[in-house]
């Protein structure tokens, strides 16, 4: 039997590796994946504690934030697609219409 | 043999994971991205829901992985030489102290909670796709229509951001 903390230790590290991405590379298609493996790391903990807590509602949530999760590839892809149409760069840093 | 089986899930979607952060080439990372996903559903699979892995290879590996190698096959990007952000290594030793704090508390917590009403023995006897059914068409309708309209309100996003611009006035300038 492998104990609750074994997944949620599991998800804690790729939550971390998700941030770090996110925090670290300049590719923003790469951001976007690294979002992606944040929510994977929140799947993984609802689910879990969904199995030992012996209670629906974290599948539940899980399958929701899936859902969330392809809206939001789509609208980031989307925005994407407009920011390399107008600048031909994808990085994060070279982004600064919108600062002033 | 279960526990054989989460070591595997967990090393590789760790190592996926960290691959889809750190390598250079962008098509690179969403095939790391791929094994990380499968790897994930192979957890979900040890936590007796199999609904949710259905659910992930479907969407996650079918729909939005795909959508990622789609866009970065049509941008055709070509990978720059300086691909971490400037202050990267500011970033990573607290990064690395506050994840080794983290696991720290949670490999030291109980975790013990309230149980709720569907044990183990009911969702194998079941079947995992029942149970979800049942608590989504329930408990959770008026979630499930909100994520409906929300998926609407992306496509629909998502169709405006990316038309390309029509030229304005070269129909008026002409005439």
């Amino acid at each position: 039997m492998i104990p609750l903390s074994a997944y949620t230790a599991v998800s804690a590290v790729l939550f971390m590796t998700g941030i770090l991405g996110v925090l670290v590379r300049r590719n923003f298609i790469i951001v976007l994946m690294s979002v992606e493996i944040m929510m994977n790391a929140a799947n993984i903990n609802l689910v879990a504690f969904s199995h030992y807590l012996e209670s629906m509602a974290g599948q539940l949530v899980a399958l929701f934030i899936i859902a969330i999760a392809a809206g939001e590839a789509a609208v980031g892809l989307a925005i994407i697609i407009v920011v390399f149409r107008g600048k031909i760069s994808t990085n994060v840093d070279e982004m600064n219409l919108l600062k002033w | 043999m279960v526990g054989m089986f989460f070591t595997y899930f967990a090393l590789v979607s760790i190592a996926a994971g960290v691959l889809t952060v750190t390598l250079r080439h962008p098509v690179h990372c969403a095939l790391s991205l791929l094994v990380l996903l499968m790897h994930v559903s192979g957890l979900f699979i040890l936590l007796n829901a199999e609904f949710l892995w259905a659910v992930q290879v479907i969407v996650y590996v079918g729909a939005i992985l795909v959508l990622y190698l789609f866009v970065l096959m049509l941008m055709n990007l070509k990978t720059d030489e300086r691909y971490f952000h400037p202050s990267a290594l500011y970033i990573l030793g607290p990064a690395v102290l506050g994840a080794g704090y983290v696991l720290y508390l949670l490999l030291r917590s109980p975790f013990g909670g309230a149980k709720g009403d569907t044990p183990a023995t009911a969702v194998l006897q079941e079947g995992d796709t029942y149970a979800v059914g049942i608590t989504m068409f329930s408990d959770h309708l008026l979630q499930f229509e909100i994520v409906g309209i929300f998926l609407l309100g992306a496509i629909i996003g998502a169709i405006v951001l990316a038309k390309a611009p029509k030229p304005l006035d070269t129909e008026r300038e002409r005439l």
